[in-house]
């Protein structure tokens, strides 16, 4: 990496006195045209930053510059991996890839689930050797993609509704985002609290309940849009019809997810915390995208 | 309901101190929650009731001393700027 500048510095004379002589029987030009010194070199860096390049390179011809370049970059890449270990003491990374394994198809075919779920036959999460199947081969798996893009497109939606009726302000956006993550996390932790108290026996980690307590989003975002487009009958039909589509489908994936492991049963009145459990998670989701977005639709 | 992040934050202290401050003595044992009342059998169900007791103690015992620190922080925070 090194020797590149070198000998490029070393190139450059020959070709510049080159250019110099072969520019002078031209007509003056309205400007000095560096760009075809350096477009014939193999390694060359690109015209607009030729100047830059160009005084860079007098200065990597230095020997100390050079330790000092080799100096920097080994510091970065330390600090780099300092970061990726404290980050992995958070945050299992492998276990957040799983959640953004999409594809195009998996993507469409989820939304088209969250919005007609009724069809749907079979909601068991597929798994390989007892390892869960990404979401790329399998519908039921939950991911994280969809519910990330819907947040983000939540927000930049709220910011149209509140332009189209002329209340926009910048810090509108901001609060709206601070308060959409807000009740994400709680419904999270309360979901974590619940699931900790009915003790399910699942795989049902904290990424798979924030996953879905994401799906909410799209749900509101087509709300919103409906709303926007066919006033105020319009959100109210699109109210109605995503949360009950939402909650159909919370009740199946929930129901799979959670009691699948524990086929034998159990006794019977923790099998019934677990359904009110599921049927909680499944109610609040109407409130809260009727609480986050009416607002929005005056 | 605008939430900021801070005013998350200042929840979830409130509510954790006030899931710390039940006294062990004085009030669990009284109303029958008291941390060692709670073992039934060494069966698999713990069933709900012994979940919240082993919660209560668990949080009382982590956070006891970070607590403090975090409490400070927030009176802090809150006297300088409201």
């Amino acid at each position: 990496m090194f020797d590149i500048p070198v000998t490029y510095s070393s190139t450059y004379k020959p070709t510049g006195s080159k250019h110099r002589a072969r520019a002078a029987p031209d007509p003056p030009p309205l400007f000095d045209d560096t760009s075809g010194a350096y477009s014939s070199q193999p390694g060359a860096y690109p015209a607009p930053g030729a100047d830059v390049a160009f005084s860079v390179n007098h200065l990597l011809g230095d020997p100390v510059a050079n330790v000092a370049m080799a100096y920097g970059s080994s510091i970065a890449s330390h600090g780099k991996d300092m970061v990726h270990k404290e980050l992995h003491r958070f945050v299992s990374v492998n276990k957040l890839k799983y959640f953004f394994a999409v594809d195009t198809a998996y993507v469409a075919k989820k939304l088209g689930l969250l919005v007609f779920p009724y069809t749907h036959q079979n909601w068991e999460v597929q798994s390989s050797r007892d390892v869960p199947l990404p979401p790329r081969q399998d519908l039921n798996a939950p991911d994280l993609y969809i519910p990330t893009m819907a947040f983000i497109t939540y927000v930049l939606l709220a910011g149209t509704a509140l332009g189209i009726q002329k209340r926009f302000s910048p810090e509108v956006l901001g609060l709206c985002a601070s308060t959409a993550l807000a009740w994400v996390v709680m419904e999270v932790l309360a979901l974590l609290l619940g699931v900790y108290l009915a003790t399910v026996h699942s795989d049902l980690s904290t990424f798979h309940l924030l996953a879905y307590s994401g799906y909410k989003y799209v749900g509101m975002i087509l709300s919103v849009l409906t709303g926007l487009l066919f006033g105020s009958d319009g959100y109210y039909v699109a109210l109605a019809w995503t949360s009950s589509s939402l909650m159909y489908f919370i009740v199946r994936s929930l129901r799979t997810a959670a009691l699948a492991p524990d086929n034998v049963g159990g006794p019977a009145p923790r099998q019934r915390l677990q359904l009110y459990l599921t049927l909680g998670a499944a109610a609040f989701q109407p409130l809260i995208i009727y609480w986050l977005t009416f607002h929005l639709v005056r | 309901m605008a939430f900021t992040l801070y005013l998350l934050l200042q929840a979830a202290l409130l509510c954790v101190n006030t899931i710390t401050v039940l006294h062990e003595e004085r009030f669990l044992k009284n109303i029958g929650w008291g941390a060692d009342q709670g073992i039934g059998g060494f069966g698999e169900e713990p069933g709900i009731k012994s979940q919240l007791m082993n919660l209560i103690r668990s949080v009382r015992t982590v956070m006891r001393v970070p607590l403090i620190i975090i409490n400070s922080i927030a009176i802090v925070l809150l006297l300088l700027f409201g």
